[in-house]
């Protein structure tokens, strides 16, 4: 354990730019390699990637291992994998960061395994104790109780989640290292036939988000939460319940089981708030409620709330709105 | 014909499980057990994919005594051969030492072409699992499958991550962990759940897999990572401007807040 030191963070990328993630884990990652007074670096896998690596020591690394190959370009799982290990390997960091995205959740298990170490799942906390072990904070049981895991061995392994970690305001005077590696491929054993976008926007990247939950009467009924979402420029979001009854889709699923959202504003329509709930979409700056409960749990969260019946209150905001603009 | 393996998991259903929290304890004595929801997408898919080109499916389940009801319970929705891997050796096991023993079984079985996985587990929640036993067995695995595309001499499959959906084709053997998308999960049926009562649950400990696999890293031995300490999430309420009726000035004043705060 003695030979382990630092941190490591992978920068995960879509298309040639980091995922948000990254720059989180980073800003995270910092702030425990200062405390400690270690290095930070990360490691990142792409296709001419030399610019985003300049972008992730502005965001905190010290050093950025970079692997350049167009191998790298779209999700390759087993060379990701075979690279990363052999880097680990080498540089043996005390702590190695993972986002929690699909990606993240794919390739740190493998990576662990190959390395024999622990593996911490989608974290909302980490801290750092004076003995370099890290403090892996996880909701467990749908979010009711929190767990601290440490793990005894080396390095660290955790997924993080995305949109719960702070970044770095990005500094262009900030000095880092970048090392190329040399790549060694392995059959991919798996090829991809196609890629294509899902049409719509991540829930995540929202900046207004209407969401709906129990207190809506039909799938059909989400078109309104639209309509309102369409005028204000957000997207829609739901509570578990209608996604369960096949209402609509997983993605728009706000909360423990789902998305973590933190929108500029939150307006939950027809929503009780259970804690599930509420661990998606606390982090939004403004939450508006709807419901006609008052003694919903939602109404604690909220920052403004209407007693009041959604099919009365969504149509006279919509109408309000458009006399706005009109 | 293909061989598949299906995982699975007895969890207690989270609707019912209740928490002590004062003491941030989990009676799991407090719900009835289940298969684990996600599961039992990917025994439908194993289920399906036998219906259309024959094939055998093993579940196998690491846990208490108790978990041979969930596998009767895979045996009535379709599943032809089970293994309950049980002991105290097996207790307390990370997802490290999980995914080693439920690898450790699949080597013991012998070949297969096919092992299909539950997105994740409702209660531990990680979906670690599924990927650590691909790399345990050195074959690859693609996770976040909402769809089977082809299944023929190679696998295609569809896979969503990110907001984007990828047609992934794999040779055989191949691990895929599959969403709640992919399939409605069948109930079971009266002839299978009369079948399911009668089957005889094969179970192995320890000792029959010793042959194959190291003791140490079984349970909580040869788990890294260990929970230190439970807490409960701080509810940091906030003091809102709550309106009792749906008067005109409440929608003023939220329509303003909006304009004001959504940038």
């Amino acid at each position: 354990m003695k030979d382990y030191s630092g941190l490591m963070v992978f920068a995960e990328q879509r298309e040639g730019r980091a995922h948000p993630v990254s720059y989180e884990l980073l800003g995270k990652g910092r702030e425990m390699a200062d405390k400690l007074g270690v290095e930070l670096s990360s490691v990142l896998l792409g296709n001419q990637m030399e610019e985003e690596a300049r972008e992730l020591i502005y965001y905190g690394a010290d050093k950025v291992f970079l692997y350049d190959n167009p191998v790298f370009e779209d999700f390759d799982l087993l060379n990701y994998k075979h690279n990363i290990t052999r880097l680990v390997e080498e540089v043996k960091p005390e702590v190695f960061l993972f986002g929690a995205t699909h990606l993240g959740r794919s390739l740190a298990p493998r990576i662990a395994v190959a390395l024999g170490t622990g593996l911490t799942a989608d974290c909302t906390g980490l801290d750092m104790s004076e003995d370099g072990g890290l403090i892996q904070i996880r909701p467990a049981f749908s979010g009711n109780i929190l767990a601290h895991i440490r793990t005894k061995t080396r390095p660290q392994v955790a997924t993080v989640r995305y949109k719960v970690m702070p970044s770095m305001l990005r500094d262009e005077h900030r000095k880092g290292e970048i090392i190329k590696k040399d790549v060694e491929i392995v059959p991919s054993l798996l090829t991809i036939l196609k890629k294509e976008k899902l049409g719509e926007k991540s829930i995540t990247e929202a900046e207004l988000i209407v969401s709906g939950g129990r207190g809506l009467k039909k799938a059909e009924d989400f078109s309104l939460l639209a309509d309102l979402a369409e005028l204000l420029g957000g997207a829609v979001g739901s509570s578990r319940p209608p996604v369960d009854d096949g209402w609509i889709s997983r993605e728009h699923q706000v909360g423990f089981s789902g998305n973590t959202v933190k929108p500029k504003v939150y307006i939950a329509c027809g929503i009780s708030g259970s804690p599930q709930h509420l661990a998606g979409m606390r982090g939004a700056d403004v939450i508006v409620s709807i419901n006609s409960d008052p003694s919903a749990p939602i109404f604690k969260m909220a920052d403004y709330g209407i007693v009041g019946d959604l099919y009365e209150v969504i149509p006279k905001l919509i109408d309000r709105i458009k006399g706005e603009s009109s | 014909m293909l061989r598949i393996i299906v995982p699975i998991k007895q969890v207690p259903d989270m609707s019912q499980v209740k928490f002590d929290t004062e003491e941030g304890r989990v009676d799991r004595s407090s719900a009835a057990a289940e298969i684990n929801p996600f599961d039992l997408n990917a025994l439908e898919a194993a289920v399906q994919i036998k219906e259309k080109l024959g094939g055998i499916i093993t579940t196998i389940s690491m846990g208490p005594r108790q978990a041979e009801s969930a596998l009767r319970d895979a045996l009535s929705r379709g599943a032809d051969d089970t293994v309950l891997l049980t002991d105290r050796a097996f207790a307390g096991a990370d997802t490290l030492a999980t995914s080693y023993t439920l690898a450790s079984a699949i080597r013991k079985l012998g070949e297969f072409d096919l092992i299909i996985c539950g997105e994740k587990t409702v209660d531990g929640d990680t979906g670690q699992v599924g990927p650590q036993i691909a790399e345990h067995l050195g074959i690859p695995h693609v996770a976040y499958v909402s769809k089977l595309e082809e299944v023929g001499e190679k696998l295609v499959v569809v896979c969503e991550m990110e907001g984007e959906r990828y047609l992934i084709e794999s040779d055989f053997p191949v691990l895929i962990a599959v969403t709640k998308d992919i399939n409605t999960p069948r109930l079971p049926s009266l002839r299978g759940k009369l079948n399911a009562r009668k089957a005889e649950i094969k179970t192995w400990g320890a000792e029959e897999l010793s042959s194959i696999a190291e003791k140490g890293r079984f349970g909580t031995q040869g788990s890294p990572t260990r929970v230190h300490r439970i807490t409960i999430p701080a509810e940091e309420g906030r003091k809102g401007r709550i309106f009792r009726d749906t008067s005109d000035e409440a929608i003023e004043e939220i329509t303003n807040a909006l304009y004001r705060y959504k940038g």
